[in-house]
Order: C-alpha cells, then structure tokens, then sequence
C-alpha cells in the first residue's frame, strides 16, 4: 500500500498509513453497521430492517478479505473473529432466506429475534476486532 | 504450507476486495430497481434473486432474466453490471495467473512441499549435502540398502536430474544452501530418524561450513565430509566429524598398500566394496620406479605416499616443481620423448593424475606404446566417460566419486567398520591373508555382506531377554547358530567386537559377549536376516539357545514361573 506523507528520513514523525487507515474503517464500520441494526426491539421486525442487514454483510466480507495474510498472532486473532463474525451473519441470513412471512408480509416475531440475536453475535465477535486494534495501536510506540 | 497459503492469500486481497464491491453494489441496485411481473404489476427483486441474477451474470453463465423480463431501466443497470463485473473477474484471475507465475511463490510451493515430505519420514535417513557424481551415487545405493535420503544442493539442475532417478521411494530434495540452518532444520537434522550427514559437494569451504553448522545445531549426529585440502582437515577433525573423506589419499594409500602388502588391500576393497561383488584379482602394484604425471592434489598425494614407501618417483607437470628432491619433467605426459626423459624405460609404473581425463587417457596410451607391460594408473575425473576407461585398459583406475561414494556406504551401513578397517591398515599381510581365509571358506567367493549387531534392549530385545536366562552367559558362537536348527552353524563369521573402549579383533566361538557389545559380521544375506530376527524375537532365541520351544502366551509363562518357584522351595 502507498504511504500518506512518507518521510522516511524520520520513522518517529506521524506517518498516516493508507493501509492502516483503510483497514481500521472497514473494522469500525462493520461494528457500526452491526450494532445499528441489532439495536431495537428484538422481535419487531420494523426495528431491523433488510436494507440495513445487507450492508452489514459486504462490509464484514471486506474486513475479513483485508485480515487475510497476516501471519502474527495478533493477526491471527483478528481474522478468527471475523470469520466467526461471518459465520454468525450467514446463519442470520438464511434464517431470513427461509423464513415464511406471516398474513401481513412480515416476519413473524419469532424468527427476527432468531436473525437478531444471531447478528448479535457478530457484533460481539465485531466487538472483539475493535478492541483488538485498539489494544495493538495503544501498545505500538510509534 | 502454512506460508503459501498466506501469500496466496495476501496477493490476492486486493482484487478479492474488488469483486466483492463490485458484486454488492451490484446487487443492491438491482434488488432497488422496481421491474414489473408478467402481468405489468410492480415488483422487485428480492436481495436473493438480485444476488442470482449477478452471480451468474458475472460469470457469464447468463441464464437469462428471470424470473420476469427485465424493464429498460433495469437493463441499463444490468449494463453497467456487466462491464464491471467482467472487470473484477478479471482482475482476480490475473492476480491468480500472476501468482503461479511468481518465483518467490513458486519457492514457497516447493520448500513447503520439501518440509512436509521431511516432516512425515517415519523411516531411517541421511541427510546428503551436495548432489555430485557422488552424491547420486551415494543417493542410489542408500536407496538399494533400505535408507531414505534427503537431499540439498544449490543447483536447481541437479535437483531436476534427481526426479528423473529411478529411485524405489522418492528423496525429498530441495535447491538450497545448505550451509544455513534453516535448511538444515527444514531437512530434519534434528529429527529422531535423521541417522547422519553425508557432506559430499566439490568445494572443500563449503563443506566446512556445512559441518560446522551441523556440529552446532546437531552434536550428536554422524557426519562424513568429504574434503581434499589438509588444512581444512585439521578444522573438520576439530569439531569433531565422524569420518573425513580424502578420495586422493584415500586411493595413494590403498596404492601403497598395494604395493606392500596386496592382501590387506584386497581385504580393504573387500569390505567397502558393493554387497556381491567378487573377490577382486590380486594385483600387486610393483614397487620400484613409478612416474607421477599432474602435480596437483591428486599428484601431490600420490607422489608423497610412493615417497614415504620408498619408491623413488619422477613428475611430469607443465607448472609445478616439487618441495623436494625428485626428477621434475616441465610437460605434458602424453609425449613419447618426455616420457624417455622421465625414464619410462625402467619404470615399474606410471600415473596419470592430472584433471583432464583426454590428456589422462593419452598418457595411458603412450605409456601402453612403449612399454606393454608397465602398471598404468588412470586417473577418471568424470563418470561420464566410464567406457573410454574401460577401453584403455589400465590396471588400476581412480575415480574419486567412486571411492568416495563405497567408502561412506561401507561406513554407514555397518556401525563399527570404520574401526575394523582402521585395524585392517594397521595389521600385516598375513592378518588379511588370514582374515580372506577364514571368509572364504564359510561364505565363498562372493562378497559377504558385512552388518553389525548390538546387544542392547533396543536393537536386539528378544536376546537381551533370552540371555538373561541362561547360567554360564552369552557365548559369540551362540550367534552364528542355525535358526531352524540349533545344533548348524550359520554362514556367520564374526570380525570384531566393540566393548566400550575396547576392541576384540578376530573373536573365537567360546568368547563371552555381555549386554551392550557391538559386534561386526559377515556372512551371507540370509544369515544376516535369521540372526535379526533371532535378537529381536525372545521365544526364538530361546530355542537358538536352550533348544526348548518357549512357552508363548502371558498367562502360561506366568503359570510357568509360579511352578518352577513352587518345585524350587519344596526342593529347597
């Protein structure tokens, strides 16, 4: 990745890392997204909308994608949780994918609070990224 | 693979990322843009069947629109879906192609399949450094005695020509240097099977640091290197490497030996030649006058070792002189006059020892002209040229790979050969004359195979069981009885015993052997077999030593023990 501002002359001045910048946006909004649509009542399916869902999805697709091919252990970590991450919001989007809408067009309480708690899931395990980059970035001297 | 795992999966993050952009983008405008059903109503396309559409779409499978026929607004989007997707498939399958086409990742590829095949040998094998002459040949035989090699060489193209080997299970090998410790690791030095290290390249400097990179990693292990400069000798011999092997001095030593005392060198050639082989000619290389032509290492060697015989020596070379008082002739040898002047007339044999084997075979040659009945000595640098050797006829050839080569299977194979030829050296002609004897008449004129037992719980448990019962001990003719037939002899001669510090050259039958001794013997294949199986098997070895058929089963040998005690306390 191409350096913001490279000095190279001098490694204690701020250097802006575009990889780094780009790595911890898409970890902050995966968790963002995520807690937006866990967040309302569990079971109106008025609270957690579809459209709010999808973008949860990509997102958390990218940040595993980026997590690839780090060999450290922090690295190693920060792609486990990802992929449990992922795995929880697949389960929540077949739940989705099959469940039966009610007379109404809606989905029945029941099975959004099925989808809902599954990605509330992801969002302990997106929870866990966060505090991961935070904990690295604080211990890092530079 | 761990590592070409992860670097497939760094190269390929950029586009992966890409694609899935492009796919989600795509997905969501589709599933957004209202389309109608077949009756003209309204509808749109769930995430799921937008998600559909794309996949196959962008794969350019195309199924067509389903499930209704798209409006013109989305065929627009549909567009644009398209080209962009063929973009990112693009994209991710060059960044494959690319990928497989990359040296670093082809490297990965292979050192991790090396490090895998290392890592799941289950069976004993050596570690041979340098892939020469010598080293396949050494790599060959390993393979027709039963031992796995692993192989490190820096040319890729040896490597290659050991693929195309006949080998009866594949030696891992891999192109590196294996002066670094990594590699060496990789290439299991440190693995429980891992029986030795056969440093064998052509460059003495980097065969040292080969074994000091092994002495400090591995002190335990064997390690045989070959080397052709003294002075790096004195440093092999300092950290301590199990065998150094000089094929120069080697071949001037057996020379002598030759010439002083021809049974002993049969003997030798012998014990480090091929299982099968027969017993070689006596020839004695005639003492007297003998001409050295090339004064290089080889000459050097030669020339000094018929000096310290004795033997008087004249050199032919275009460059060197000698350090000491000897006929020096400046020229090539493979000229009638100068071979005259070096006085082939008298000669009781010549040299040809320089590192050309044209001018080598010319010398032959011109030698053979003139004088029909002298001793020629050829000197073969290149394997290659085997039949242009054989043609010439010379009494004796020296072909470095080669003494290299059944020097080291001869120590590998067999634990204590190396000090039983160190006795061989030491002993006159008719010790040798003795030793030929005495295997002549049990094993013929065939070359016996030579192995060596030891009597510890690992490698012979049965007998270490067995002897313990017996009440006047262990005797060496015990060992060579018949396994079917107690009261034969098998064709079994022992040659020495190795008890500690100690070492019992040429033991009679009635000798005592104890727990720990390491024994070398010689006798046919067959022999060999039985006497394994008799050390590692109690119930037989019971028979080859009381003559009863042991009991077998636990409980029986437990019912066995509590009533001999039973009749032992009444008796007593």
């Amino acid at each position: 990745m191409r350096r913001f501002m490279a000095r190279e002359n001098d490694g204690r001045s701020a250097i802006m890392n575009l990889e780094k910048v780009v790595f911890g946006f898409f970890i902050l909004l995966a968790a963002t997204l995520n807690f937006g649509f866990v967040y309302g009542d569990i079971e109106d399916p008025m609270h957690h909308q579809m459209w709010e869902f999808f973008p949860v999805l990509v997102v958390n697709l990218i940040a595993t994608v980026l997590k690839f091919g780090d060999r450290t252990h922090v690295g190693a970590i920060h792609l486990a949780s990802s992929l449990v991450a992922m795995l929880q919001l697949v389960g929540a989007a077949l739940v989705w994918f099959f469940a039966t809408p009610g007379a109404d067009g809606q989905l029945t309480p029941a099975v959004m609070a099925g989808i809902v708690s599954l990605s509330a899931g992801a969002l302990l395990a997106n929870i866990v990224s966060v505090v991961i980059m935070v904990v690295e970035t604080t211990i890092q001297r530079r | 693979m761990g590592s070409v795992f992860f670097i497939a999966l760094r190269r390929l993050r950029a586009p992966l990322i890409l694609l899935i952009v492009i796919v989600a983008i795509s997905t969501a405008g589709l599933s957004l843009i209202p389309g109608v059903d077949a009756e003209g109503r309204p509808v749109r396309l769930t995430i799921f069947q937008a998600f559909y559409f794309v996949s196959y779409t962008a794969t350019t499978i195309g199924f067509g629109e389903v499930p209704y026929a798209f409006t013109d607004r989305q065929r627009l989007w549909v567009t644009f879906i398209i080209y962009s997707s063929v973009v990112g498939w693009t994209y991710l399958i060059g960044g494959v192609l690319r990928l497989g086409q990359d040296k670093g990742f082809q490297q990965a590829i292979v050192s991790a399949r090396f490090a895998r095949n290392v890592r799941h040998m289950r069976e004993p094998f050596f570690i041979v450094c340098g892939l020469g002459e010598t080293g396949m040949t050494i790599v060959r035989s390993l393979d027709v005695l039963g031992f796995r090699s692993v192989v490190l060489d820096v040319d890729e193209r040896r490597i290659q020509e050991l693929e195309l080997e006949d080998l009866s299970i594949d030696a891992p090998a891999l192109a590196a240097d294996a002066s670094l410790p990594d590699i060496l690791l990789m290439a299991g030095l440190r693995k429980r099977e891992c029986q030795g290290v056969l440093v064998l390249s052509a460059s003495d400097e980097a065969n040292l640091a080969v074994a000091i990179a092994v002495h400090l990693l591995n002190p335990e292990l064997r390690t045989i290197c070959r080397n052709h400069t003294p002075a790096i000798s004195v440093s092999l011999a300092t950290i301590g490497v199990y065998q150094i092997l000089n094929p120069f001095r080697e071949f001037s030593e057996r020379l002598v030996l030759a010439m002083r005392s021809p049974d002993t060198y049969r003997l030798i050639s012998w014990l480090t030649g091929l299982p099968g082989a027969r017993l070689p000619r006596p020839i004695p290389a005639p003492p007297g006058h003998w001409i050295v032509c090339g004064y290089g290492r080889f000459g050097m060697e030669i020339a000094g070792s018929i000096q310290r015989a004795g033997f008087k020596v004249s050199i032919i070379d275009p460059r060197h002189g000698a350090e000491w008082d000897v006929q020096v002739v400046n020229s090539h040898g493979a000229d009638a006059a100068v071979l005259r002047e070096a006085g082939i007339e008298s000669a009781a044999g010549i040299v040809a020892g320089t590192d050309n084997d044209s001018i080598n075979l010319a010398i032959g040659i011109a030698a053979r002209a003139m004088r029909p009945e002298i001793f020629i000595i050829l000197r073969q640098n290149l394997l290659s040229n085997r039949l242009l050797f054989e043609a010439a006829r010379a009494e004796m050839t020296m072909v470095s790979s080669e003494i290299i080569a059944n020097q080291c299977l001869a120590l590998l194979h067999t634990r204590v050969m190396g000090e039983f030829l160190a006795i061989a050296r030491a002993r006159d002609d008719d010790w040798a004359e003795d030793v030929i004897q005495r295997l002549r008449e049990t094993v013929g004129d065939e070359a016996p195979n030579f192995w060596s037992v030891t009597l510890t719980k690992t490698e012979s448990p049965g007998m270490i069981d067995a002897m313990a019962d017996l009440p006047d001990g262990l005797r060496l003719a015990d060992l060579s009885r018949d396994i079917s037939d107690r009261d034969r002899t098998a064709t079994i001669v022992p040659l020495l015993i190795v008890r500690g510090d100690e070492k019992i050259e040429l033991p009679t039958g009635d000798m005592r052997i104890f727990k720990g001794d390491t024994i070398l013997l010689a006798g046919s294949r067959e022999a060999e077999r039985d006497l394994r199986h008799i050390l590692c098997n109690a119930n037989v070895a019971r028979y080859v030593l009381q003559g009863e058929d042991a009991l077998r089963g636990l409980v029986w040998r437990a019912l066995a023990n509590a009533f001999s005690r039973k009749r032992k306390s009444g008796a007593g």
